[in-house]
C-alpha cells in the first residue's frame, strides 16, 4: 500500500479507499516514509502542542516588548476586551488573543513551532487551541487537527510555495489559514472534501495578500494578519460544513495561488518597500530602511 | 527535510526561537554546526553576516541566535534571547563585522571564525536556506557542501592514497551505513576534508580510531540536527 500523494485528489481518494479522515491517511503516510511508528509521531505532535500552548499565553500573562519595539502587549489588551464590547463569540475572540499572543512571542524571541512559517506561525494553533477550550474536545482530536493541517500545509509547500518572498503573504497566512480551516472542519466532525473545501475558500478569499513587513520585522501587519487569518480559518471551515460557497478544487486553488503570488511585483514580496511598509506614518520616523 | 520527503514535521516545525526560519533558527544552527566542528573550546568569534543577513541582523536576532550556537545552545533554546549576557557568563568575546560588499552564492551566509585559547582558529561559511535548515559551504578555504541534518563525521586529512579507504574500514567494522559520502581538497595531495553522512550512531570510539591514522589531523562529529 503506497500511503504517498502528491496532490489533494490523490488524498481524498486515499480518505474514501480506506475509509479514513485526512490527519489518518496524513500518519500513515508519515510511518511509511520516515520509517517510523504511531507513538513516536504522536509524541512528537504533544510536543509541538505544549510548545503552541506556553506561546499562546505567555505573552498574555507576561507580555513582551518586541525586537523591533512595535509590539508587546496587544493579546492582553485584546484579552481585557469587556464582554459586552466584543463583536466576536468566544471562541473566535479567543482565537484572536492567541494569535496576536503567539505573533507576540515570535517577535520577541519567545519559542514557537512555525507552521507552516514563522511569521505566520500563529494561525494554525489560534484556532486549534481555541476551539479545543470553547468546545471542550477531546486531545486525541486535537492531536489530529494538527496533522490535519500538516497535509494542507504539505500540499501547499510541495504544489505552490509558502514563502513570502516567493509568493506574498498569501502563501504565508493564507497557507496556514487554509491549513487551520482544513483541521477545524476534520475537529467538528466534516468530512475530507468538506477539509479540501475549507482550505479552498480560505485560500481564495485571501488570494493576493501582499508581504509588506514594516522595515522588514516581523511584527507588523504580521501580527494583525494573523488573528485575520484565524478569523478567515473559522469562516471557511464554517462554510465549508454547510456545504456552501466552493467553487474551485483545492488542487486549481492552489495553483491559482501560486500564479497570484508570482504575478506579484518584488515591491509586495518580504522587500520591505511597498504596501504597509511604504506608509508615510513608518517612513517619517526614519529615512532609513532599517531600524539598524 | 530529512529523506527527500516534505513530512508533517517539516510543515509544523521547526520549533524556534522566533522571529525568522532563516535569519534566527538557520543563524543558530550554522553557529551550532561550527562550534560542533571546531575541536577545541572557543573563547572568540568574530561572525561576517553577508547579503540579507547583514540587513536583519539585529531586527530578526540573528546576532544573538549567532551568539547562542556558538554557545551550544540549540535554535530552540530560549537562552539564545540573552545571549550576549551567556556570553559574557561564558567567558566568550563576540565581534559582528557587517559586509554588504562582497558577492555571496547565498543571500544568507555568515563566516564563523573561532579561535581558542591556544590561538588555533577555524572558519566556517554557513548559508541560511530557509525553514530553518542550513548548508555548511566552507571549512578554511576548502569548499565543501553538508547540512548536518543526519550524523556528520567530517574528517580532515593530508590527501593522501589510502585515507579514505581506511576511513570507510572503519566504519564498516562499526556496521555504520554510510548514506553520503565526499571527499573536498584544495587540490592533489594536498589538505582535504572527508565528509560522511550516516543514519547511524556514530560512536565516539571510532572518532579515535580514525584519529590514530598517520595522514588525519582531525575528526569532529556533528550529531543529527
Amino acid at each position: 500500500m503506497d500511503w504517498d500523494f502528491r496532490n489533494a485528489e490523490e488524498l481524498l481518494r486515499l480518505c474514501a479507499d480506506n475509509d479514513m479522515p485526512i490527519s489518518e491517511v496524513m500518519i500513515n503516510r508519515e510511518m511509511q516514509l520516515g520509517e517510523t511508528r504511531r507513538e513516536a509521531i504522536i509524541k512528537q505532535i504533544d510536543g509541538c502542542l505544549r510548545v503552541m500552548n506556553v506561546a499562546a499565553n505567555r505573552a498574555i500573562s507576561d507580555p513582551q516588548t518586541s525586537m523591533g519595539g512595535f509590539l508587546g502587549g496587544e493579546a492582553f489588551k485584546l484579552s481585557k476586551l469587556d464582554d459586552d464590547k466584543t463583536a466576536c463569540g468566544t471562541a473566535l475572540h479567543n482565537a484572536l488573543v492567541y494569535a496576536l499572543a503567539i505573533a507576540e512571542t515570535n517577535a520577541s524571541m519567545g519559542v514557537i513551532v512555525a507552521a507552516p512559517t514563522a511569521g505566520s506561525a500563529g494561525v494554525v494553533p489560534a484556532v486549534l487551541l481555541s476551539i479545543y477550550e470553547y468546545r471542550n474536545i477531546d486531545i486525541e482530536t486535537l492531536r489530529h487537527g494538527l496533522i490535519n493541517a500538516s497535509a494542507i500545509g504539505y500540499l501547499m509547500t510541495r504544489n505552490a510555495s509558502v514563502a513570502g518572498a516567493e509568493a506574498g503573504c498569501q502563501a504565508e497566512v493564507g497557507s496556514a489559514a487554509a491549513m487551520a480551516a482544513s483541521a477545524l472542519a476534520e475537529m467538528l466532525g466534516g468530512t475530507p472534501e468538506q477539509c479540501c473545501d475549507a482550505a479552498s475558500i480560505a485560500i481564495s478569499n485571501l488570494l493576493g495578500l501582499v508581504c509588506d513587513p514594516v522595515r522588514g520585522l516581523v511584527e507588523v501587519p504580521c501580527q494583525t494578519r494573523n488573528a485575520m487569518g484565524a478569523a478567515a480559518a473559522y469562516t471557511a471551515a464554517e462554510l465549508a460544513l454547510a456545504d456552501v460557497g466552493v467553487h474551485v478544487p483545492l488542487d486549481e486553488m492552489i495553483q491559482i495561488m501560486l500564479d497570484v503570488g508570482r504575478s506579484l511585483p518584488e515591491s509586495l514580496r518580504e522587500t520591505a518597500k511597498g504596501g504597509c511598509a511604504s506608509a508615510p506614518c513608518f517612513c517619517k520616523a526614519s529615512s532609513r530602511r532599517s531600524l539598524f | 527535510m530529512s529523506n527527500n520527503y516534505i513530512g508533517i514535521f517539516d510543515v509544523i516545525g521547526p520549533v524556534m526561537v522566533g522571529p525568522s526560519s532563516s535569519h534566527t533558527s538557520g543563524a543558530a544552527t550554522i553557529a551550532w554546526m561550527a562550534r560542533q566542528i571546531f575541536s577545541g573550546i572557543p573563547v572568540k568569534a568574530t561572525f561576517t553576516l553577508y547579503g540579507s543577513f547583514a540587513d536583519t541582523y539585529k531586527g530578526h536576532g540573528t546576532d544573538r541566535a549567532l551568539i547562542g550556537g556558538m554557545l551550544g545552545y540549540k535554535s530552540d533554546d530560549i537562552r539564545i534571547r540573552d545571549a550576549y549576557e551567556q556570553a559574557k557568563e561564558n567567558g566568550l568575546e563576540v565581534s559582528f563585522i557587517i559586509d554588504t560588499d562582497t558577492e555571496v552564492e547565498h543571500p544568507n551566509t555568515v563566516d564563523v571564525v573561532m579561535e581558542d585559547t591556544g590561538g588555533h582558529t577555524l572558519l566556517i561559511r554557513g548559508e541560511s536556506i530557509g525553514g530553518g535548515r542550513v548548508r555548511i559551504k566552507r571549512i578554511n578555504d576548502i569548499r565543501v557542501d553538508f547540512t548536518g541534518e543526519y550524523s556528520t563525521l567530517i574528517v580532515g586529512h593530508q590527501d593522501v592514497t589510502g585515507t579514505v579507504a581506511f576511513i570507510t574500514s572503519r566504519l564498516a567494522a562499526y556496521k555504520i551505513n554510510i548514506a553520503y559520502m565526499k571527499m573536498f581538497r584544495d587540490g592533489k595531495g594536498m589538505k582535504a576534508f572527508t565528509v560522511i553522512e550516516s543514519d547511524d550512531f556514530i560512536p565516539d570510539e571510532l572518532k579515535e580510531e580514525i584519529l590514530e591514522y598517520e595522514t588525519v589531523t582531525s575528526v569532529d562529529l556533528i550529531e543529527g540536527m
